[in-house]
């Protein structure tokens, strides 16, 4: 028993040793993208690679689901076990690079000019220190409205172009009886909602200096006060069945024609796609209401890790293809978000898409592109969830005005930094 | 296992003694070998990392596990959090909540279970057929469980909107929405799953039960209420204490259940300890808190259980 064990260890070495003098070709990958079209638009980097001649790994992640993942992701840095590349949201990114796992993408980013085409935004989360740990694969953002167009047609709505409208709209279709306003009564979906209340009460500096930079003085405002009341106004539109909700299943609200709209990011879209419906003429997706012109984005990013020597040529390889004009607007389509580089066509993209792009740009250049809070771009994690439980306690009624909203939204946040 | 095989072969070529004492020896020491390796992995991966659990709550660990000592930071906020009642607090919410779900859950189900066991301990026909049925939900893990009664209690899609299309409009029953009574729907579906099992347990009990005492009692004019009360009862206190330790523990350890059944509650309401833990050490990074939070819980279990059990098992001997 002894000797096969022996034997087993030098064949084994011996692979081992072998496989070394050669680059690995294969990239091994983990990521919770695995429902239907998600793993459709994954499947164009997939070829894209086969066609290099790097083999896909998936790594498994019981559970789906990003929480399940990075637990997962956690244990394998933990053990020393990278994989090439893994599925990553904002302040992740930088933890792991804080902590020295992060792989060095620098030379492929300046060999693609990464430096000009990534918003600027973007790479306070892709680049740490200077160097390039992390290839965006996108970005959502969260300030959007999405409307049936039947629904909005019977009750004779028009865009809503300030919050008021907005009151005013929400109550032609109460008078209507339908729903105004779907939501799910989950706390990240009531704190994204409430990123583009802020926005829109507050506008774009305002929007930075509170949920960006924290600044304690902007946070106990008087505007702050004004958006939670603006928010509490949401809320009565909503059904009173709406606690514990999936987005998606308000995002059915909105297609089936129950509920008017929705204030939800731009992977809502993915939703209307996937029941065949059109932009323009089943839906209409218009800018929160006051927040056109800025952005409150989120992004994916693929969070490059420190592999052996031998599997950097895989990595690089991904990185590039990841970052190619032709899987940007391939994944994008499907994905219902926009490309993160601000140099590829629009031409295969929807209306919505393309409003999403052009918008894109204008915020990158006009310096209105914001990190949701929500969504774990604006602070890290500990302060983003301090955030949505103020939030959701003040939507469910655990915090009954305003002005204890902000008190305690200034105290949790200092609690958690 | 290589290595025992070789002890045993080499012992005789540097032992005097006979073969037989050697063998006699290694069946002393058998049991001790074979005990060894769950031994070991008891050691290390429960008392090794209750103890490596105890040493994180005193750094101040975030994402990942930070090795220097920095004090009782993560107590003395768990502590504040204590008292923080308006607006509750997530740790307020889930310690109260544990102390509610906690009393009603053992408290129902043993009263439950038991009346169940009595009822079907009358020699009544078809009790093969009744007793898998009321024993099954606890076959089902707590996810289908808490999923099922998420639906049940939905009031757009279960029990209300029934209700409500047979006719009876004026039904409301929304607790699962309801901030101040979601955790009572958990206690709803939790009580429904081990009440069975508490029945079948108390179920053996009485069937342990000495039928000549049980004549005896009635020979000398007990009624059946003195008789379960004065005799029976008390007759099943071993099987109360075994019954209270499963519920206990799975009182403590129920965060599936809420997380399939309320995914945490309208504004994080029907958090329990366990939740919060989760929650703070993966969601939140603050791996410092989390710890502390166990560490709380492990403690709290400790002080109820421990002397519980002495106080029961030092009765036995007598």
């Amino acid at each position: 028993m002894l000797r096969k064990l022996l034997i087993g260890t030098a064949l084994g070495s011996g692979l081992a040793f072998a496989a070394h003098a050669q680059d690995v070709k294969e990239v091994e990958m983990l990521h919770w993208w695995t429902s239907g079209g998600e793993a459709a638009a994954l499947n164009v980097l997939k070829e894209d690679l086969a066609k290099q001649g790097f083999a896909w790994k998936d790594v498994p992640v019981a559970g789906g689901g990003g929480d399940a993942a990075m637990t997962a992701l956690k244990a394998m840095v933990a053990a020393g076990n990278y994989p090439t590349a893994s599925q990553m949201l904002g302040y992740t990114v930088l933890d792991y690079a804080a902590a020295g796992v992060m792989g060095d993408l620098t030379e492929t980013a300046v060999k693609e000019g990464w430096d000009k085409s990534v918003p600027a935004a973007l790479q306070k989360f892709s680049v740490y220190d200077g160097k390039w740990v992390a290839a965006p694969v996108n970005v959502h953002s969260v300030n959007w409205l999405w409307i049936n167009k039947a629904v909005m047609d019977k009750i004779g709505g028009t865009e809503p172009k300030t919050f008021d409208e907005f009151i005013a709209l929400l109550d032609k279709a109460k008078a209507a009886g339908v729903i105004p306003l779907a939501l799910g009564g989950q706390n990240w979906q009531e704190a994204t909602m409430f990123d583009s209340v802020v926005l829109s009460t507050g506008g774009p500096e305002f929007y930075k200096k509170a949920f960006n930079d924290l600044d304690e003085e902007q946070l106990k405002s008087d505007t702050m006060k004004k958006s939670f009341d603006n928010l509490a106004k949401l809320v009565t539109y909503v059904d009173p069945n709406f606690s514990g909700r999936d987005w998606n299943l308000a995002t059915a609200m909105v297609i089936k024609g129950d509920a008017l709209v929705q204030v939800m990011g731009d992977w809502a879209k993915g939703e209307f796609n996937a029941a065949k419906k059109t932009p323009g003429t089943d839906f209409l997706c218009y800018r929160f209401p006051g927040t056109d012109g800025s952005v409150v984005y989120n992004s994916d990013m693929f969070g490059m890790f420190d592999v052996p020597e031998d599997r950097k040529a895989a990595q690089a390889a991904l990185a590039t293809a990841t970052l190619s004009k032709s899987f940007q607007s391939a994944f994008n389509v499907v994905k219902g978000s926009v490309p993160a580089r601000t140099d590829v066509p629009d031409t295969d993209f929807d209306a919505c898409g393309k409003k999403g792009m052009a918008d894109l740009k204008a915020a990158n250049e006009g310096g209105t592109l914001f990190g949701s809070l929500a969504q774990g771009y604006g602070a890290p994690p500990a302060v983003a969830n301090a955030y949505k439980d103020v939030v959701s306690k003040f939507v469910h009624g655990q915090i009954k005005t305003s002005d204890e909203a902000v008190t305690q939204l200034v105290n949790a946040i200092e609690d958690a930094k | 296992m290589t290595t025992v095989a070789t002890q045993i072969k080499l012992t005789p070529e540097h032992n005097a003694r006979p073969g037989a004492s050697v063998r006699s020896r290694l069946q002393d020491a058998l049991p001790k070998i074979v005990l060894a390796p769950s031994f070991a992995i008891t050691i290390v991966f429960v008392y090794g990392f209750i103890l490596w659990t105890v040493y994180l709550s005193f750094t101040n660990s975030k994402t990942f596990p930070s090795y220097a000592l920095t004090g009782p930071r993560a107590y003395q906020r768990l502590w504040r959090w204590t008292f923080e009642s308006d607006p509750p607090s997530s740790w307020y919410t889930s310690i109260t909540n544990m102390g509610i779900f906690g009393f009603l859950y053992i408290f129902i189900c043993l009263a439950l279970g038991l009346f169940l066991a009595i009822l079907l301990d009358q020699k009544i026909r078809g009790e093969g057929m009744l007793r898998p049925i009321y024993l099954y939900p606890m076959a089902l893990s707590f996810i289908v469980t808490g999923v099922a009664w998420k639906w049940f209690l939905d009031p757009g899609l279960g029990l209300e909107q029934t209700l409500h299309q047979w006719g009876w409009t004026s039904f409301h029953f929304d607790w699962i929405k309801n901030k101040d009574f979601v955790i009572y729907t958990v206690v709803i579906a939790g009580v429904w799953q081990a009440s069975g099992f508490i029945m079948a347990m108390f179920l053996a009990g009485l069937r342990g039960i000495d039928g000549e005492i049980m004549k005896a009692a009635q020979i000398d004019g007990a009624t059946t209420v003195q008789l379960y009360r004065r005799i029976v009862i008390p007759l099943l206190r071993p099987v109360f204490l075994s019954a209270f330790i499963v519920l206990a523990h799975l009182a403590i350890k129920s965060y599936d259940l809420v997380v399939a059944l309320t995914s945490g509650g309208p504004g994080g309401s029907a958090w329990l300890p366990s939740n919060f833990m989760y929650e703070y050490t993966f969601k939140r990074n603050e791996m410092a808190v989390g710890s502390a939070s166990a560490v709380i819980m492990l403690m709290t279990i400790t002080a109820i259980i421990v002397p519980y059990l002495y106080s029961e098992l030092r009765e036995r001997p007598r």
